[in-house]
């Protein structure tokens, strides 16, 4: 892996222990209220500076990094086990199963994919559930049609053929022979999706639809203090650029596994 | 060429049909009543029997499904539940909103991004392709609704130099125009470089530049000429999917187009609303992909439409 895969994966090793530990490291409640030191800039006490009700932002930006990266996260790992168990499936069974499966996988792919998603979201009532449940309805297609063209390179091969004479289920071959083929390839395609993710889960925050006031998420910081931008950008600054960098992080490794793998994946 | 795109275009009408009688069904499949959402939950029950009736949410979803065939075969689109006008009113007016919000961006994005693209590819492996690679991977990471803002902030409220938001003229479309196509930009100039790097080492290439060509000639007349499709496919896609509504950039610079519409829709639980823009929506798709066909058509010899020619 080239230096910038290295590096960026470094760098969100940092971005999610920060997160994952702000509730030990900060020094401030992200949800505490301080109205004496309200929209106050960045400073050495308060790093990035205060919001409207005087909260510290750098606390509020870590914690809402937990959600937020979480979301991603458990997203991610959905959209992959659906799309493993339809693209196993569809690949190996083949026929009427497989363009069945073909058919409503290219109907997801061909719906614009964030209407789907805001249509998702507002299915269930808005929260870190729902968001991970939106993400993982649109992202699953994907997935499953990488898989199946996987499988239906691989159900030929020698070892497949062996595993038929020898009297495996087809159920055996499926998930002990085939599966574990398709692991690796799998996770490739996660890390490239991840950084998507990120800011779908931010965009869905933003409109309102991910987690509800007062928690904090990147996406939800941003509309909430957009109103004030011009008198104090760093409310709408540091919770944005977090988003930013986290997605380009994921967006690097992406790149750099796309070229170890030199996979063709879209 | 004329019988081809009649037999797509006629293609159009059994596809409507599914994409509507899908559409129809998911919205209907949807929990949440809008009738509640009109009358608030606590209305009286013969209030809301009443608006049911009105509505027509009190008879089978097949009959509705028959009934809003019916109406779109008559060219209309129903009225919204909410502010009672007419959908087909309402999207004439949003869609050309999104249709000017969608060449501006493209008038962005296509010569930016061809450009750095082509220029980070001739100059592979040196500083500039590392700095337009770096910066078309952040372009890509970036989130729309945060670029926007700062743009906003920086142009028009430091600056002065434009308004912030709202719907109209040229000096309100150039701030959302830029900030939806960054995006389009990155990914332009990565499929690009990309596609062009790959044609380098074609043996083609090997041979034109055997057989004495100039650098420059090679690259316009064999190497450019090669990578088109790619780059119509691409400029389709983001096309298509600017043309179904850019809702974030909607939201911020207060732009009055179609993902705006289709988002509230959505919330209110507003079929008629809902279902207008997604046949809309989902008729650009399919005709930009028509147009794409047919560019490619044009393009490259070796891809016939029609006929026997092979």
């Amino acid at each position: 892996m080239g230096k910038a895969g290295k590096i960026s994966i470094a760098l969100l090793s940092f971005i999610s222990l920060l997160c994952f530990t702000a509730p030990l490291i900060c020094p401030h409640n992200p949800d505490t209220i301080n109205l004496d030191s309200i929209k106050e800039p960045p400073s050495l006490h308060q790093l990035l500076g205060t919001d409207n009700k005087g909260r510290d932002i750098l606390s509020r930006v870590l914690h809402g990094g937990r959600i937020s990266i979480g979301i991603a996260f458990v997203a991610a790992l959905l959209s992959m086990g659906i799309g493993l168990i339809v693209g196993l499936v569809s690949g190996y069974a083949g026929g009427k199963i497989d363009i069945v499966f073909m058919a409503f996988i290219d109907l997801i792919l061909s719906f614009p994919a964030f209407l789907l998603a805001i249509g998702i979201s507002v299915v269930f009532p808005p929260g870190i559930f729902t968001v991970m449940i939106a993400i993982a309805v649109v992202g699953w297609a994907s997935f499953a049609r990488l898989i199946r063209g996987y499988i239906l390179t691989v159900k030929e091969a020698a070892f497949v053929e062996s595993a038929k004479a020898v009297g495996c289920s087809r159920m055996r071959i499926l998930f002990v022979h085939l599966m574990p083929q398709c692991i690796p390839l799998i996770f490739v395609m996660m890390g490239i999706k991840l950084g998507g993710y990120i800011l779908t889960e931010a965009s869905l925050s933003f409109l309102g639809l991910g987690a509800q006031p007062p928690t904090a998420t990147w996406g939800a910081m941003v509309s909430a203090n957009r109103a004030y931008i011009s008198s104090a950008p760093w409310m709408v600054f540091f919770p944005g650029l977090m988003i930013a960098i986290t997605s380009l992080c994921f967006n690097m490794m992406g790149d750099a596994l796309r070229d170890r793998y030199a996979l063709k994946i879209e | 060429m004329k019988k081809y795109l009649a037999k797509k275009l006629l293609l159009l009408i059994p596809l409507l049909l599914g994409v509507t009688s899908l559409t129809f069904t998911l919205t209907k499949a949807l929990p949440g009543d809008p009738v509640f959402s009109m009358v608030g939950e606590r209305a009286q029950p013969e209030v809301i029997e009443k608006m049911r009736r009105e509505i027509g949410s009190d008879r089978s979803i097949f009959i509705q499904y028959i009934g809003y065939v019916k109406l779109l075969l008559r060219g209309e689109f129903g009225r919204s539940y909410y502010t009672n006008r007419k959908v087909l009113d309402d999207l004439l007016i949003k869609f050309p909103n999104t249709l000017k919000l969608a060449l501006g961006s493209m008038a962005v994005a296509i010569p930016f991004g061809i450009f750095l693209g082509i220029l980070s590819a001739c100059k592979r492996g040196t500083i500039t392709d590392r700095i337009i690679s770096s910066l078309s991977i952040t372009g890509l990471s970036i989130p729309v609704f945060w670029s926007g803002l700062l743009i906003m902030l920086f142009f028009s409220l430091k600056l002065k130099l434009l308004p912030p938001s709202g719907t109209g003229s040229m000096q309100f479309l150039i701030l959302p125009s830029i900030t939806l196509a960054l995006p389009a930009v990155a990914t332009l100039t990565r499929v690009t470089r990309g596609t062009l790097v790959e044609i380098f080492i074609m043996p083609f290439v090997t041979t034109a530049k055997a057989k004495g060509l100039k650098e420059f000639k090679v690259n316009f007349l064999h190497v450019f000429k090669n990578a088109l499709i790619p780059l119509v496919t691409v400029i389709g896609l983001d096309f298509g999917s600017y043309l179904n509504g850019a809702v974030l950039t909607e939201t911020i610079f207060g732009w009055d187009g179609m993902g705006r519409f289709t988002m509230e829709g959505i919330i209110k639980r507003d079929y008629p609303v809902i279902m207008g823009c997604i046949i809309v929506g989902t008729v650009m798709v399919i005709l930009i992909n028509l147009i794409v066909d047919v560019l490619y058509h044009y393009l490259d010899p070796r891809i016939r439409l029609y006929g026997k020619s092979r």
